[in-house]
């Protein structure tokens, strides 16, 4: 491990190599939103929420690691612009019924949305048309609100298994689908572990939900980053 | 060319692809699980679909899962797990199809062949598709049919057609206008002088780094359209220290109106693995892989003959013109019909046998490509260029173009001229000297570089196809005054990014939808100032994209609004800020029909 | 100073903004001193009696008789603020919108479903009092111009009590982070 220096938003930062942007940021107390990136699976820079300017070029955190010298910044307000529009798209793009979603409250694509004070809709709703599959006896997948983040996906088991849950079709018909065969004898803890994967409210374990009551909801009264922004050095 | 024994053999209720079947041809791609898209192009040719048997023999070979079988294949134009037909129909419907009438044509095809696009005729004979730009612009309207193209389309031609596959002839048999290659222009590379296997040769007899150095003097820049230095890609994959490197060909050829890798492909398929050969020298590297576009499978046994041919005169395979230890050969990789396939990264996913969805970059293919070794990537027209650099010399070829950018272009010229075609140009030449050359009066717009490039106004005709003013991959499209622009070229653009786009990120995926929306609103009239702005305020968020692609599927849009801002203008509603499309009396329809009722609205609703 | 004017009403949806909006506790005086409620189901005034300052809407629109209301509301009203998520985006009422087309929907509900009994004309309900059915469910933005949106199923009280003061005093809008929620 080599020792570098960056600059993440004016200030500088003494760090080592082999570690992302997102990483160093949230070590010193600076939050960079994401949606894709989920701690334990390799990085795929694929909601680009995390964007920032990287030596002048806008660059996903979460993909990029750092260099010596490099200068990040995390915040500009072109940067937060990008980043609420990405989320308002995702809430367009899909079918989000919050108020009867069992993940709300708990839910990043929300919780995105309230950090970012969303009250304004500039795009039209899609509602398209999706449906909810409840073939697999502990879990179902409710299309509707898959914003296609892909963690379920890159979260295997075992490297060699063969994958469960995969990508369907392309462009605006893309879709997850989940191998039922492989998966008719998941147990709860991976089921669990699958809800858990899910940043949004598509993936649900059954029989389960609305157990926490409003109020004491991760989101309800602390945005979505303020554990990191809390542990001081913020910038 | 064509295989005719294997093209009318198929029928989709007797589909054999599985059992014994499936191990011959598992057997000729080596059983490798990188191999897939080989294997399911093979089926999906022979069987005319990958049935859900195939899927679950192929799954228990390479164990995988099912689900990830299907994901490679829904992600590909051409590969379908429902039957497509005895026949397949494949009808282009790029913009430029659409002004040499190609609507018109598909209305004949559906009314004798009985079925609508994108749909199989009942007794499963005929099955008609749209497609997105099959590289024959200059021959318009045309279509795939079993891999065969059929150009210059008219009416009679399709009733013709369509009653030859209903009477079950072979596609060979036909009658029908194959492509043709329409060179108008020859310059520097096209001109065939001298014998290209000088050029080896003469590689061979200087060390690698000379070569590389040559081709840097040459100052040559990707053909592609993106411009990066050749030489400089070359070296970096040459110091990447790896037991293995690869040379790719990017002939995925996929921007609408390019069809200049085609002709060369057909024209001077020699000169191109030539210069693939020489890469490969350079680089350290002893494969070469053709990454072809599906739309080109006519020309596969063609290109296999020469490659072979090639092979025995030892201009391939093991101590090529007895240089020892100098091994290099080449085999064609087809893709499976998607434009995205086209970025470099994304190319190494789909010839790995996966969805060809693009990588994040770093690292580069030239540090990690395809298989995780160092891979070069060119263009067709790159290689060719190579070739010509090496056999002719570094001086010849800066004699044409400019400083900036040396030697020639080709481009693919179609849309409204009189001389359509495939013209070698210095680089330099400005717009006003295109539009000349091929014929074009009453000139609205040009689109230079296809949908991801730039829409020209006259005002700016007077601007060079350089790297240092307009670069483009070649495609040039001429409009015409008599076009809707924003109707018949940006909004068929707009459909066309968002129907390729691989869907991976958020705002490619869902933003393009958008802007095609509000594209809609002001091409209906119904537009106000705000929605100019706001679509111009949405690029950054394009920018945000990982690949190409995603980064300018809105500039169709975005650049027309810079550049014909007075067309817009002309059809936005002024007096107000706020324009509701809703229609009341649209919307109770459905229910007055159901519920028997009369609209009663009244007067109040206005 | 003289009081705002306000109306309100809910078109598709459930009362819930409403019953937030009583929720403000004691401000409900404070609430008083600042605006005169003209048409609204607090009052029960039916009609429009005067042009008003304020109108909130509830409620995306399901039917003819919504869209005339808001349309109402937009003629009648200097500013309109919409309250909810059904005003929003449709809200649970919007369900539909991605689901079945208002053909099936009747056809399931009225004739098909196993619990219809005693519908051996097979009608769906046509009287010509009642009004017409959308082919969905619209949020009030896509129908007239709305000015500001105040999300919550139902809003927080403070989300609804910050909001009308501001927009009353014309000052810079309180929007502390607990208040702004979609459910």
């Amino acid at each position: 491990m080599n020792k570098i220096t960056i600059t993440i938003n004016n200030k500088k930062i003494v760090t080592e190599s082999g570690k992302s942007v997102l990483e160093i940021a949230k070590e010193n107390g600076i939050f960079i939103p994401t949606l894709c990136n989920y701690e334990g699976i390799a990085p795929q820079s694929s909601c680009r929420v995390c964007t920032c300017v990287i030596d002048g070029r806008k660059m996903t955190a979460c993909t990029t690691l750092a260099k010596d010298k490099m200068n990040i910044e995390t915040n500009t307000e072109e940067l937060e612009e990008i980043r609420s529009v990405i989320v308002e798209l995702l809430f367009a793009e899909g079918n989000h019924f919050c108020p009867s979603c069992e993940k709300s409250g708990n839910c990043e694509l929300q919780a995105l949305a309230y950090r970012f004070k969303m009250m304004v809709p500039q795009f039209p709703y899609d509602f398209p048309a999706r449906d909810v599959d409840a073939v697999n006896p502990k879990i179902m997948i409710d299309h509707n609100r898959c914003i296609l983040c892909k963690r379920c996906i890159r979260r295997k088991k075992e490297p060699e298994n063969p994958t469960w849950f995969v990508f369907e079709n392309r462009g605006n018909k893309l879709k997850i689908n989940l191998d039922h065969e492989l998966t008719a004898d998941m147990d709860d803890e991976l089921a669990q572990k699958a809800m858990d994967t899910c940043p949004v409210g598509a993936i649900i374990r059954k029989e389960k939900g609305f157990d926490v009551p409003i109020g004491s909801r991760k989101y309800d009264s602390k945005p979505i980053g303020s554990d990191i922004e809390d542990q001081g050095g913020a910038v | 060319m064509g295989n005719k024994q294997s093209l009318n053999s198929r029928s989709h209720n007797k589909c054999s692809c599985n059992g014994d079947d499936l191990e011959l041809i598992l057997g000729k791609y080596n059983n490798d699980p990188k191999r897939l898209m080989d294997v399911l192009i093979h089926i999906q040719t022979q069987c005319g679909c990958i049935s859900d048997l195939a899927v679950k023999d192929i799954a228990e070979a390479f164990n995988m899962s099912k689900v990830d079988v299907v994901q490679t294949i829904s992600f590909y134009h051409f590969l379908s797990q429902e039957p497509r037909g005895e026949y397949t129909v494949y009808l282009n419907d790029s913009a430029v199809a659409k002004m040499k009438g190609r609507d018109k044509i598909a209305q004949v095809f559906e009314k004798v062949a009985g079925t609508k696009f994108g749909s199989v005729s009942k007794d499963g004979k005929i099955g008609l598709f749209n497609t997105s730009c099959i590289g024959m612009n200059d021959q318009e309207p045309s279509a795939i049919i079993n891999r065969r193209v059929f150009t210059n389309l008219t009416e009679v031609d399709v009733e013709r057609i369509v009653k030859s596959m209903k009477e079950g002839l072979d596609v060979n048999d036909i009658k029908g206008r194959d492509p043709v290659p329409n060179i108008l222009l020859k310059g520097p590379i096209l001109k065939n002088e001298g014998n290209i296997t000088d050029a080896l040769k003469k590689a061979i007899s200087i060390s690698p780094d000379e070569v590389i150095e040559e081709v840097k003097q040459s100052k040559l820049r990707g053909r592609g359209g993106a411009g990066f230095p050749t030489a400089l890609k070359w070296r970096t994959c040459r110091d990447t220290k790896s037991e293995k490197r690869y040379i790719f060909c990017n002939a995925d050829e996929g921007e609408p109106g390019t069809f200049k890798d085609r002709v060369i492909l057909t024209e001077r398929p020699r000169l191109l693995f030539t210069g693939m050969t020489i890469a490969g020298y350079a680089v350290g590297s002893d494969e070469g892989i053709l990454y072809l576009r599906f739309e080109y499978k006519f020309m596969e046994q063609y290109l296999e003959n020469i490659l072979s041919k090639m092979r025995k005169d030892g201009s391939l395979g093991k101590n090529i013109l007895g240089k020892k230890g100098f091994n290099f050969d080449i085999r064609i990789q087809f893709g499976g019909g998607a434009y995205v396939c086209g970025e470099e990264s994304a190319l190494l996913e789909s010839a790995e046998g996966k969805r060809g969805e693009p990588r994040d970059k770093p690292p580069y293919p030239v540090v990690k490509g395809y298989l995780q070794h160092p891979t070069v990537v060119n263009n067709v027209e790159t290689l060719c260029c190579v070739a010509r650099i090496i056999q002719k010399g570094v001086k010849w070829y800066c004699s044409v173009g400019t400083k900036d950018s040396t030697g020639s272009k080709l481009l693919s010229i179609s849309g409204d001229c009189k001389r359509p075609g495939v013209y070698e140009i210095a680089c330099g030449t400005t717009i006003n000297d295109v539009n000349k050359m091929v014929g074009a009066e009453d000139v609205q717009a040009v689109q230079v570089g296809g949908p991801s490039g730039v829409c020209v106004a006259p005002i700016d005709f007077d601007h060079k196809l350089a790297y240092e003013d307009l670069a483009t991959g070649g495609s040039i499209i001429i409009i015409g005054n008599k076009r809707d622009l924003l109707k018949d070229i940006v909004l068929n653009f707009t459909e066309f990014f968002l129907e390729e786009s691989c869907g991976s990120c958020v705002p490619c995926r869902a933003m393009t939808n958008q802007y095609k929306k509000k594209l809609e609103k002001i091409i209906r009239g119904n537009g106000v100032a705000k929605d100019l702005e706001q679509m111009l305020s949405w690029e950054k968020v394009m920018k945000a994209n990982r690949c190409g692609l995603g980064q300018t599927a809105a500039n169709p849009i975005t650049c027309s609004i810079r550049n014909f801002r007075e067309l817009y203008e002309s059809k936005l509603k002024t007096a107000t800020d706020f324009v509701s499309e809703f229609d009341l009396e649209a919307a109770v329809q459905e229910y007055c029909k159901t519920a028997n009722r009369i609209p009663n609205l009244g007067g109040d609703h206005e | 100073m003289s009081k705002a004017i306000v109306a309100t009403t809910s078109l598709a949806g459930c009362f819930g903004c409403h019953m937030s909006l009583l929720d403000i506790d004691e401000k409900i005086l404070d609430l008083i001193e600042l605006v005169e409620f003209n048409k609204s189901p607090i009052d029960d005034i039916k009609t429009f009696t005067k042009e008003c300052d304020i109108g909130i809407i509830e409620g995306g629109c399901c039917n003819s008789e919504n869209v005339h209301i808001l349309k109402e509301f937009r003629k009648n009203c200097k500013t309109l603020v919409v309250m909810g998520e059904c005003a929003i985006m449709g809200g649970l009422p919007a369900l539909r919108n991605n689901v079945v087309s208002i053909s099936e929907c009747l056809e399931e509900a009225y004739l098909n479903c196993v619990s219809v009994q005693a519908n051996d004309e097979k009608i769906i309900p046509n009287d010509d009092e009642l009004p017409l059915i959308l082919d969905r469910v619209y949020p009030c933005h896509e129908i007239v111009k709305i000015d500001y949106f105040l999300p919550g199923c139902a809003p927080r009280a403070d989300l609804i009590w910050n909001a009308l003061v501001a927009l009353i005093t014309g000052n810079e809008m309180d929007l502390p982070y607990e208040v702004i929620k979609f459910d």
